[in-house]
């Protein structure tokens, strides 16, 4: 299973960011094989459309769950096109690693 | 003048409700029917020039921009459409290619640069315009930016190119609140900008902001001061520092106020303003000649 | 009471038509926020950003300056560009201009450039690339009355909604580590854009209207968006004794529509003359005609929201 998560920084222990749009980076995570990779958001400081642009991203790298802290409506609706999963972070989310936890400990909650 | 053959002056103000609407609608009542006057309210978000101008509306036209369409057939999703696009209003989903309208510009660079022809463009409409004509026989035009659409400047755009303008008509445009695009769109191309501003720090701010505008635009302007009485002399010092005339003060009073809310103009509070109006377009005239031959 | 075991509300101030006094109630709820009893831990958005005039109400004690780069607009390269016409032909902007100079070689005019880079995909010379622009400038300042975002956008340019939002994203935040219970947007003018951006995630909608025939005009406007936006919806009138006829007219509209109208303040010089001392009106001159009613639509304000 390969999940996107938004992230402050390109590294698996920073935090979380709770914007997806226009989060800094994803960090893409293979639960099968337990490998990670940043990935920069070149998006988030172009024009409106920051979401769709995220959600392409989450597309082209063949992610099948992406988790933040919000999605708006148009990441929503595209994402949904592409059969992808959303979820929100716990409250008590801080890192990237947390969010990875909850997921594989069934915690978190799809996002409609 | 300069292409056009009319003389085109846009009535802006950067803080919202200083005046604008009925400096704009009381200069064209003052000018008709010397003057052939076609007057356009480019405040498309809110416009409220026919409450003081009271059109009989005959002509309608949708204000449109044209959106991408996909004809799946020939479509190779490709992504090139995705890729040009700077809006994001294109996204390729799988083996499809979604569109999000209320982001697209309009632009066409998606259907022009697809390889296998497979974009057509459509009409989507954002607004619609409105003509006819108004009190005094001056040729009235506006446009409504339709309830949740969010981009006012292609309607402004539209509004603009609508009605023919004859040789020697003057043309008023009466421009939204604000320092954005949808101001600039108003400006461009007009031949003088009259800027009504109010003796008060929010005014002198917003004011100083459509200043640079014009500048950089390099458009001939002056300011009237409406509510003149309230507030500080700031504005006052500020156009006086910076060699800017001040065309016309128009004073506070709760006579002008109330008749303004009961959708008058000046020349119903007293018919000296049609004089002082005729006045200032003179002035407005002459400025744009030296304009011209400098 | 509003505490810090609900969630953060959001309060965005509207009217459809400019001018109607957004600003000025901004700050005086500003300003009664901190002053109330309880004292209610705000943030402030000042979401008019090409005509941002809260902050000289408030005056920021401090600043931090962060730069807004919005989008890009589209640069020739003179010594490539053949001359070929294809990029004047694709622009729907009017941005393409000749030289005078007689050398078959083409410019872009940056303010007509929408951005679209139709061109840039387009020329076969490779002479067009696309160059990013700042466009503004954005705040994150203390006040007496709590921290304060607002931003400047440089005159003339686009994307408002854009840098509105992204300072509301900061505000958002920020409300999150401060434990703030409440944020009050003062909206830009108008139905477009920037106002939508400033409507987003609200959870109540004062709209301040004038006894006008435009301000009822531009009332209805603004009411039918913040409908289709779902957001719950109260009224005060501004300036209620400058057409009675108007405010009649409002209070039918109001009941009909089944819409609270919290208060009505009258035509008060205090309002100008305390913007005139950088002050909330409120506090500058708490026995006003105007401040008066601000409290009483504040008290209501603080129901309503606890309620929502």
């Amino acid at each position: 299973m390969i999940l996107i998560i938004s992230s402050q920084n390109a590294d698996i222990n920073s935090p979380v960011d709770p914007r997806f749009g226009r989060s800094q980076f994803f960090i893409k995570y293979d639960t099968n094989t337990n490998h990670w990779e940043a990935i920069k958001n070149s998006s988030v400081n172009q024009r409106g459309g920051a979401g769709i642009a995220a959600a392409q991203i989450a597309v082209n790298h063949k992610a099948e769950v992406v988790i933040s802290g919000d999605f708006g409506p148009n990441a929503f609706n595209a994402l949904k096109a592409a059969g992808i999963t959303m979820m929100t972070f716990l409250q008590d989310t801080s890192t990237v690693q947390d969010t990875i936890d909850h997921y594989k400990q069934g915690k978190l909650n799809p996002f409609e | 003048m300069k292409n056009s053959k009319a003389l085109c002056i846009a009535v802006a103000s950067g803080k919202g409700g200083t005046g604008k609407t009925t400096v704009a609608t009381s200069l064209a009542l003052s000018l008709t029917p010397q003057e052939n006057v076609l007057f356009l309210d480019c405040d498309v978000e809110a416009p409220n020039g026919h409450l003081f101008l009271r059109p009989r509306i005959e002509a309608e036209k949708k204000a449109v921009i044209l959106i991408p369409r996909i004809d799946v057939e020939k479509c190779l999703t490709c992504g090139k459409c995705v890729e040009v696009c700077q809006f994001h209003a294109l996204a390729e989903i799988g083996k499809s290619i979604m569109i999000f309208p209320q982001l697209c510009h309009g632009c066409g660079s998606c259907a022009w640069h697809c390889p296998s022809k497979a974009i057509k463009e459509i009409k989507n409409p954002i607004g619609v315009l409105e003509a006819g004509l108004a009190l005094k026989g001056i040729r009235f035009a506006h446009g409504i930016l339709t309830i949740s659409e969010p981009m006012a400047t292609p309607i402004i755009r539209q509004l603009k190119k609508w009605q023919k303008t004859e040789t020697g008509s003057v043309i008023i445009q009466d421009a939204p609140p604000g320092a954005s695009c949808s101001v600039v769109e108003t400006l461009r191309g007009a031949d003088f900008a009259l800027l009504v501003s109010e003796p008060t720090p929010f005014g002198l701010h917003d004011l100083k902001q459509v200043l640079d505008i014009l500048k950089e635009m390099n458009i001939p302007g002056g300011v009237i001061i409406n509510r003149d009485g309230i507030g500080d002399f700031q504005v006052d010092q500020f156009l006086k520092q910076n060699h800017i005339p001040i065309m016309m003060r128009i004073p506070y009073s709760t006579e002008i106020a109330s008749a303004v809310a009961a959708g008058k103009t000046l020349l119903d509070v007293s018919s000296n303003y049609g004089l002082e109006f005729k006045t200032l377009f003179s002035q407005i005239k002459k400025r744009v000649m030296e304009n011209e031959t400098c | 009471m509003l505490n810090q075991a609900n969630p953060i509300k959001q309060l965005v101030i509207l009217s459809g038509k400019g001018g109607t006094g957004k600003t000025s109630i901004s700050a005086a709820i500003a300003d009664l926020a901190r002053d109330s009893k309880n004292k209610i831990n705000t943030v402030l958005i000042d979401a008019d950003v090409d005509a941002a005039n809260l902050s000289l109400v408030l005056q920021p004690q401090q600043s931090e300056t962060y730069e807004f780069w919005g989008g890009s607009v589209a640069e020739i390269e003179k010594s490539k560009c053949i001359g070929c016409d294809l990029c004047k032909l694709l622009c729907r902007y009017d941005a393409v201009f000749p030289y005078a100079d007689g050398s078959n070689s083409y410019f872009i005019d940056p303010i007509a450039c929408d951005g679209c880079a139709a061109c840039v995909y387009s020329c076969a010379s490779e002479a067009i690339r696309m160059v990013q622009q700042k466009e503004g400038n954005w705040f994150h300042s203390k006040t007496v009355y709590g921290d304060l975002f607002h931003a400047e956008l440089f005159p003339g340019k686009e994307n408002s909604g854009k840098l509105v939002t992204l300072i509301k994203q900061h505000a958002r935040l920020w409300a999150q580590d401060t434990q703030a219970s409440l944020i009050v947007v003062d909206g830009p003018p108008g139905i477009g854009c920037p106002v939508i951006s400033a409507c987003a995630g609200a959870d109540l909608g004062l709209i301040v209207t004038e006894p006008s025939v435009a301000g009822i005009h531009d009332l209805q406007r603004i009411l039918s968006l913040l409908q289709h936006f779902k957001i719950p919806v109260v009224v005060c009138i501004n300036k209620s004794d400058i057409y009675p006829k108007g405010k009649e007219k409002i209070r039918q509209f109001s009941s009909d529509y089944k819409i609270d109208i919290l208060g009505e303040i009258p035509y008060d010089k205090h309002i100008i003359q305390a913007m005139v001392q950088g002050r909330p009106v409120t506090r500058e001159y708490p026995n006003a005609p105007s401040s008066k009613v601000i409290q009483e639509i504040w008290n209501k304000l603080v129901c309503r929201l606890t309620k929502c």
